[in-house]
């Protein structure tokens, strides 16, 4: 009987946790294009299209030798295929209407280059302390599957 | 008697793997010994001393952020290495990942990548082979 009483009491718990905190989500689809899965995932994990407008993609694709102060240049036959899938998957591409709520506050003649430059992010991410990105198990705030366990899913639940 | 064929051949599929990623590895690696000769005469063998000195090394000429090999790969080629942007890189010594320099087209294009980044440009034939030549001695 025990056990089950102490099951009991953490559900509470963890009930109250949940209602205390709603469970905001960011669900977006997981990226299944060939080759951005195999070129980006090289050196991070591979960011969903929806998260940047197609300006931005353009813009990071078309100076992949100096990629965030590092070459990741790929054949132009490769750059041309990944460029054609973020931007048909934009933030501001038509299938993605539903989560326009992503570019608000982006002005049109803006070009952000890091997601973590969008308002969206910037908004959700405000409680987190910016010293927790430098723990070394995280890095860097790019570093999104470090606490967004799901990440690669599409799945950027709060932590 | 069973358990000794059985042992055999399962023992079979094991050696031929490993036959097959170190052909892999010696077709790359004599690949880069013919560009080396053809670039310079004088060129005999590659040397793991060599290849290691060029991995420690905090080259110029590179990006800011990554002076060195060991920046990214750690000081131990046996363990696990990050990215700048935190995802591990799994070992670059090929005790400790046999399947390391197996994949021409993989190689090319890291070495095209990495050595721009950490030097500012490519790395010759000589230089890919010593380094090639120390993580599989490591």
């Amino acid at each position: 009987m025990r056990p089950a009483r102490i099951s009991a009491g953490l559900a509470a718990i963890l009930g109250l946790t949940a209602m205390a905190m709603p469970a905001l989500a960011l669900r977006l689809p997981p990226v299944t294009h060939p080759a951005t899965l195999k070129e980006c995932s090289g050196c991070h994990m591979v960011f969903p299209p929806q998260m940047l407008p197609a300006r931005s993609w353009t813009a990071l694709m078309g100076d992949l030798a100096n990629h965030f102060n590092e070459s990741a240049a790929l054949p132009p036959d490769v750059q041309a295929d990944i460029v054609g899938y973020l931007t048909a998957n934009a933030a501001d591409a038509p299938a993605n209407k539903a989560i326009r709520g992503l570019l608000s506050g982006v002005k049109a003649t803006d070009v952000p280059l890091r997601i973590t430059e969008m308002p969206w992010w910037k908004r959700s991410h405000g409680e987190v302390s910016p010293g927790r990105y430098a723990l070394p198990q995280i890095k860097t705030a790019s570093n999104c599957i470090a606490c967004h366990r799901d990440g690669a899913k599409g799945v950027f639940t709060e932590n | 008697m069973t358990s000794r064929l059985l042992f055999v051949a399962l023992l079979i599929p094991a050696i031929g793997v490993a036959a097959l990623a170190s052909a892999g590895r010696d077709g790359i690696v004599s690949a880069l010994s013919a560009q080396a000769k053809q670039d310079n005469s004088k060129f005999t063998s590659f040397s793991a001393e060599a290849g290691k000195k060029f991995w420690f090394t905090a080259h110029v000429g590179g990006k800011s952020d990554t002076p060195s090999c060991v920046t990214c790969h750690t000081k131990d080629a046996r363990t696990m290495g990050q990215t700048r942007a935190g995802k591990a890189i799994d070992p670059m010594a090929v005790s400790a990942n046999p399947n390391r320099f197996t994949d021409p087209e993989k190689v090319a294009k890291w070495f095209g990548r990495n050595c721009n980044t950490v030097l500012g440009r490519e790395c010759t034939a000589e230089e890919k082979g010593n380094v090639i030549t120390y993580l599989m001695s490591q």
